[in-house]
């Protein structure tokens, strides 16, 4: 990753500024399109309120990482962009939250429609107890009617995109549940590609597994940076510095700061960031 | 408290007057063979209705064939001049009465189920889940006078409303069987909610993540997960149709007949163990043997619905914990 560019405009204080500053220049030289724009957001669950006004830009075809201590609301963040906090009925948020500019807080927005857009990998991996096959094919069917042939062809990209489709192509049949945990999360990954998403949600989606698969996942991360914008929770900080372009720090449900990875790890603005990356919390 | 220092805390311990080991020892003989014994005690019980089933049979089987028993199609202990020892008729009055319940009860129950769990919010479960163990209080004789007094007439106007003819009598299988069906309803919901609310929550994020709708989620993901679960509640609720007696003794008739149409009247193995012991036939007479006979046979089937039923449940639970 280069770092030719003009260092972004500084930001001076923790609140209310962060985010402003747009995207960084990329390797390539192309600078890339918003894809996820918070102004001021704030969340509650109930009474608790575990965002606080949150505003951040988040580029497409980028992978950003939100990293932070337990409990700072990065994950709650992260659910409000597939609207899946929608299935715990105490959570709300006010502000304003876009996707290519739709407003994912109006009541009215679709959220079947949002969700085939936005993908989501969790924390735990949740294959379904079904063949692998059909694991892969089910988000696929909800959405359109395929004939057997191109059902067939969906699925062997998908899994060929998340890169399990030589582990398990000689038993797409059998159950899912069979898979270790690694493939797993891989398998849950190609179900969450298959309808052909923009952006990629992932829950911390290593900490379940172990070293081979985490760098197998990671990997995989690399390499889907060029097709979706990909936000990564993540408690790993040496995850985030090997796999993200950018990195958004939060602390107590807001946003610290954020900013280039290379430079979130190596010269944080604030001095939150400097102890978290630096391990002396967290 | 204490002004000891911690040097003489041997000595206080010494103070102690020795309890008796022996004491001690048989103390927990005792009290682990009391536990035993309670516990055996259920064990015992259904030892000794074996035996007493197995027993009354053996007679029974003395004076009648086994080969007229088990393949008979003609069930007449108590008229005319020759009795007729032949299972069936019971079996399938039984059977008729619990496929009428099951039709009745298995659809709804799951839909209930998948209600409660899925959409219901939750003022309104905290409603209906009370409502529902309500119903599944209610003593069956209720149930029986329930299916005497509005279910039979309104089969009997809808009945006649269809084809103009009288075609259901004051008994009939399809009464007691709609009766028996809202018995058993709390069941198979009750129990299927509870496999269905047993799915992980990661398998519905999963579904609702992928752009499922509601339905979608329920219908192609969170049921399917469930379904073990399911047939275990269906099984169980089914066992307790095939055992239910006071219902049918009121609502389903008294005539052993060998029929599949619901609008006739039946008579189960339990309504002919009820006729027998309140006194149409004398102690000792084969009519009564018969019923133990009888008896056995329904321990066997509702053993292996049981016994198949819980087997279901176990695997269901392996397979999320």
């Amino acid at each position: 990753m280069t770092s030719s560019t003009p260092s972004d405009p500084s930001v001076p204080s923790a609140e209310n500024s962060a985010a402003v500053s747009i995207p960084s220049p990329p390797a390539d030289g192309v600078t890339s399109e918003l894809c996820i724009r918070c102004r001021n957001l704030d969340g509650w669950y109930g009474d608790f309120q575990a965002l606080h006004g949150i505003d951040l830009d988040i580029p497409e075809n980028r992978v950003t990482a939100f990293i932070g201590p337990s409990g700072c609301g990065k994950s709650t963040l992260l659910r409000w962009f597939n609207r899946m906090n929608d299935t715990i009925p105490t959570a709300r948020a006010t502000g304003e939250l876009h996707l290519h500019g739709r407003d994912l807080l109006d009541p009215k927005c679709d959220v079947v429609d949002l969700r085939r857009r936005v993908g989501m990998v969790f924390q735990k991996p949740n294959p379904f107890p079904k063949s692998i096959f059909d694991n892969v094919a089910c988000g696929p069917r909800l959405h359109r009617r395929y004939s057997r042939g191109d059902l067939e062809a969906l699925v062997e990209q998908s899994l060929r995109r998340a890169s399990i489709w030589d582990e398990v192509k000689d038993r797409l049949g059998q159950s899912a549940l069979g898979l270790s945990g690694g493939q797993q999360q891989r398998l849950c990954i190609a179900r969450a590609i298959a309808i052909g998403p923009e952006v990629l949600l992932m829950d911390e989606p290593c900490s379940a597994l172990d070293p081979r698969s985490t760098s197998a996942i990671e990997e995989l991360i690399r390499h889907l940076r060029d097709q979706y914008t990909i936000v990564i929770v993540t408690h790993n900080m040496q995850q985030a510095a090997r796999v993200s372009d950018r990195t958004a720090f939060f602390y107590n449900g807001a946003l610290v700061e954020t900013d280039r990875t290379e430079r979130i790890f190596t010269n944080p603005t604030h001095r939150e960031t400097e102890d978290y990356v630096s391990g002396r919390f967290g | 408290m204490s002004e000891a220092a911690p040097t003489d805390m041997n000595e206080v311990r010494g103070r102690g007057r020795p309890k008796s080991r022996v004491l001690q020892a048989s103390w927990d003989v005792f009290a682990r063979t009391a536990l035993l014994g309670c516990a055996c005690f259920s064990i015992l019980i259904t030892a000794l209705i074996i035996g007493i089933l197995a027993y009354e049979t053996s007679r029974f089987l003395a004076e009648v064939s086994v080969v007229d028993f088990l393949t008979g199609l003609e069930w007449n202990p108590l008229l005319g001049e020759e009795k007729h020892f032949g299972i069936w008729p019971l079996i399938a009055g039984t059977l008729l009465v619990t496929l009428v319940a099951a039709i009745f009860a298995l659809p709804i129950g799951l839909v209930t189920a998948i209600f409660l769990s899925e959409y219901a919010p939750a003022r309104l479960r905290s409603v209906l889940k009370p409502v529902l163990e309500v119903l599944a209080g209610i003593p069956t004789v209720v149930y029986g006078f329930f299916a005497v007094i509005v279910i039979t007439p309104s089969l009997q106007w809808l009945g006649k409303l269809v084809s103009g003819e009288a075609v259901f009598g004051p008994y009939s299988a399809a009464s007691a069987g709609i009766a028996v069906g809202i018995m058993i309803l709390p069941i198979v919901t009750s129990l299927s909610e509870d496999a269905i609310r047993a799915v992980p929550k990661g398998l519905r994020d999963g579904a609702y993540a992928l752009g499922s709708t509601r339905f979608d989620a329920s219908a192609k993901v969170v049921v399917p997960a469930a379904l073990s679960g399911i047939m275990a509640s269906y099984l169980l609720a089914i066992t307790r149709a095939v055992g239910e007696t006071m219902i049918v003794a009121l609502a389903a008739g008294g005539l052993a007949q060998l029929t599949i149409l619901p609008w006739e009247q039946v008579q189960t193995m339990t309504a002919y163990m009820v006729q027998i012991f309140l006194g149409d036939a004398p102690a000792t007479g084969v009519e009564f043997k018969s019923s133990f006979a009888v008896a056995g046979i329904l321990f066997l089937m509702t053993f292996l619905l049981t016994f198949t039923g819980y087997r279901i449940l176990a695997r269901f639970r392996e397979e999320y914990e």
